[in-house]
């Protein structure tokens, strides 16, 4: 059973993309939601130089040495962007945007000249090659697993083990910074290592899907779960989900279409992210579009009623208690007339006398409101 | 080769030119996204430029540059949307927003760039070096392209100089006095887009971020004036760029983004470090001097004040109540003190310990600093 599933190159792939969607989405949430999701981006390009470094210095191109080593690089990054912005001369997005693209570059300069020793070419840093991982095996209790698989698998497990040890404190230094840092939790450190898990995570999904695909594991899920939720856990659960259907869908698409298989798994997870921009329950645009035409239809119904409460015991309410005179006193196009003397017969805030319209209780009950509430 | 033959070379200076006039747009647009703390929007705009190249190349069925940057231009544009769509519309941070964009266009852009490459066919081996940049695989008409969009984009700037100076520095009164903000910052964001994709092949999707914000980075710490910093970014960009396209010319293979890149990055930290007024280098000598100078007066007022308190202009102070009061060793304030004219060292038998007391200037001195003290409170 294990082993069919070990030999099964189709399973092998998709399980690497999803355990790569799960450890990036976990991390993900939280810094979606402080505003770091450029760092992330800075992160994933700085650890080039980190693995590029490591690589000289022991000559490894994988196991623990390298994560560690090359996830500092990304931490680096950080902390050297943090201090460049402290100085005052540069603002904190501009810092970002300094300090990436330079480690970034002396990382693929060095890969341009030392690249064929480290079987690393410039574009593989950008794609990664997750549809040859199961090539690179590593024996565990007698079964050949994916390296790719044990190492973003390990940090997987490392990062929900981290999230649902510190839920409480990360829930609270994150949309309570203040109240974390009166209480004692250290919302700075909690911060700091959600940076280290995702430095070190996208270290070990390197191999797989590369440096800026890695981002929109770490960015997207996270992002299309928060159109689709209030509750932190259940945005979690979504954000999870996302990036395994994700992993399996683009899977199955970039098959069809020939393509590389990481980037057609980072495009689907836009794909979700359009689909709940657009048809979330509750903050989708077509959602927010018809809440808003709802609220557009009461206010008319509302502006109705007040306009007759106004005029109802005057002489002028023979001319001014009519559909005409909405139509040009109120400006109001004849069919939106129409639409919202319908509606106010509806819902019974009106009455029909001849030409003339006349509030009901109820409707002269809303008019008061609004003038007086 | 020597160094006359290599300028003469007709690659070389094409590819020099080029850099050249990226580095102008870059800078002068730059300007704008930074003081506007737009910065990464070009890193987005970028990215999402690359699946506008494949598009391009598509449609065109070669690596015609017109239609590549065509492609890119539009496609950029779509991202530029998208992120002011998901900025508005959704309660994601804008970063977010810029996130998404970034990493999904890009990753179409790859997902369209291996099926390209998959595909096979001839003229499609030139795309990746979209990513990185290739500036040797420049052609002198695509000079004529990459200028023609470097002129019309400086023309715009120069005419709405006003509106683009103001909406930089205060957006809202220009919304009060009635100017079409929104119209202006679409245009902005439009140049950035067309300066993006005239750096397309020296600088490629992955770093053009860097040549938006380095040179005006750099160039803000020199002056305070929006003229000087536009005019200086552009040259910073034009240095950052020529010096990248030639070393990358000279040595084979090395592609060019990286080497622009730094050079512009090696510029930045000159500047944030050498700028007169905000270099940190003189910053932090500044800061130091200060330091110094503060422990001196302290000193002064303190023996200033044990005279007085002792009724004795050249009351001598023990050394170690000196130390006392400052809770350090004062003696290489004092002798510097001493050296410029201000205190004394003195013995005052029978005690053996060293003493110290104030001269005649230093009691002047002294006294002009108290007053000073008091007039500040």
């Amino acid at each position: 059973m294990l082993s069919d599933l070990l030999t099964n190159v189709d399973f092998l792939i998709i399980f690497t993309g999803a355990l790569v969607g799960i450890a990036a989405a976990l991390p993900g949430v939280f810094l979606v939601l402080r505003g770091a999701s450029m760092l992330t981006d800075a992160i994933s390009h700085s650890i080039v130089l980190g693995i590029v470094l490591v690589w000289f210095a022991t000559g490894m191109r994988d196991g623990v040495i390298m994560t560690l080593g090359a996830g500092a690089a990304g931490l680096l990054c950080v902390a050297l962007t943090e201090a460049l912005a402290r100085t005052g001369r540069v603002k904190m997005d501009a810092a970002i945007g300094l300090v990436f693209p330079a480690l970034f570059s002396i990382g693929v300069l060095l890969i341009n000249v030392f690249g064929r020793d480290i079987h690393l070419d410039q574009q593989s840093v950008l794609l990664g090659e997750i549809g040859l991982v199961w090539l690179n095996t590593v024996n565990i209790g007698g079964y050949d697993v994916p390296q790719a698989i044990v190492a973003v698998g390990a940090l997987a497990l490392l990062n929900s083990t981290f999230v649902a040890l510190f839920y409480k404190e990360l829930k609270l230094a994150t949309f309570d910074t203040a109240l974390a840092h009166a209480l004692g939790f250290m919302p700075g450190l909690i911060f700091y290592v959600l940076l280290a898990l995702t430095s070190v995570t996208a270290v070990a999904s390197f191999d797989a899907v590369g440096a800026v695909m890695f981002v929109a594991f770490v960015i997207v899920p996270p992002s299309t779960a928060l159109l689709l939720s209030d509750r932190l856990h259940r945005v979690i659960a979504i954000a999870v989900c996302v990036a395994i259907a994700s992993a399996i869908s683009g899977y199955w698409l970039a098959l069809m279409l020939n393509s590389s298989i990481g980037a057609m798994m980072a495009s689907m997870t836009g794909a979700f992210f359009t689909l709940a921009f657009l048809m979330g329950p509750r903050h989708g645009m077509i959602a927010l579009a018809i809440a808003r035409r709802g609220q557009r239809r009461d206010n008319d119904c509302r502006a109705l009623a007040v306009h007759l409460h106004h005029h109802e015991d005057g002489y002028e309410a023979v001319t001014e208690c009519t559909s005409d005179a909405l139509h040009s006193h109120l400006r109001w196009s004849l069919p939106r007339t129409r639409r919202v003397v319908l509606q106010s017969l509806d819902r019974e805030l009106i009455l029909r006398q001849g030409t003339l319209l006349e509030l009901t209780q109820k409707g002269r009950a809303m008019a008061r409101e609004v003038i007086a509430p | 080769m020597n160094w006359l033959a290599f300028l003469q070379d007709y690659t070389v200076q094409t590819v020099v030119t080029g850099a050249a006039i990226l580095g102008m747009i870059s800078g002068v647009l730059g300007t704008f996204a930074v003081l506007r703390k737009q910065s990464l929007l070009g890193d987005a705009l970028s990215h999402a430029a690359l699946p506008g190249i494949c598009l391009g190349f598509l449609w065109a069925g070669s690596r015609s540059l017109i239609s590549l940057l065509t492609g890119a231009f539009l496609v950029g544009s779509l991202g530029a949307l998208a992120i002011l769509l998901i900025t508005r519309q959704s309660r994601l941070k804008p970063d977010a927003a810029l996130g998404i964009v970034l990493s999904v266009f890009f990753a179409v852009g790859l997902v369209l760039l291996t099926y390209i490459q998959a595909q096979g066919g001839a003229g499609q081996a030139g795309l990746s070096s979209f990513l990185f940049g290739q500036a040797a695989a420049m052609q002198r008409e695509d000079l004529w392209l990459m200028g023609g969009i470097t002129l019309v984009t400086l023309s715009v700037i120069f005419a709405l100089w006003k509106e683009l100076k103001l909406i930089s520095f205060d957006p809202g009164f220009a919304l009060a006095i009635g100017m079409p903000v929104l119209a202006l910052e679409v245009a902005l964001t439009l140049m950035v887009a067309l300066a993006i994709v005239v750096g397309l092949q020296t600088v490629g999707v992955v770093l053009m971020t860097a040549m938006l914000i380095a040179p005006a980075v750099a160039a803000r710490q020199w002056v305070q004036r929006l003229e000087g910093m536009v005019l200086l970014s552009a040259l910073f960009g034009v240095i950052s760029g020529v010096t990248g396209a030639t070393i990358s010319a000279a040595a084979q293979g090395l592609a060019t983004g990286p080497i622009v890149v730094l050079s512009a990055t090696t510029i930045v930290l000159i500047s944030i470090s050498f700028a007169p007024q905000r270099g940190l280098v003189w910053a932090s000598l500044n800061a130091l001097s200060q330091r110094r100078s503060l422990r001196g007066r302290q000193v002064l007022l303190t023996l200033y004040g044990l005279s007085l308190a002792h009724d004795d202009p050249a009351y001598p102070s023990e050394k170690g109540m000196i130390d006392a009061y400052h809770n350090t060793k004062s003696l290489s304030t004092l002798r510097k003190l001493e050296r410029q004219g201000l205190t004394r060292a003195v013995q005052h038998p029978p005690e053996p310990t060293p003493h110290w007391e104030l001269t005649v200037e230093g009691l002047a001195a002294a006294e002009t600093l108290a007053a000073e003290l008091k007039g500040a409170e």
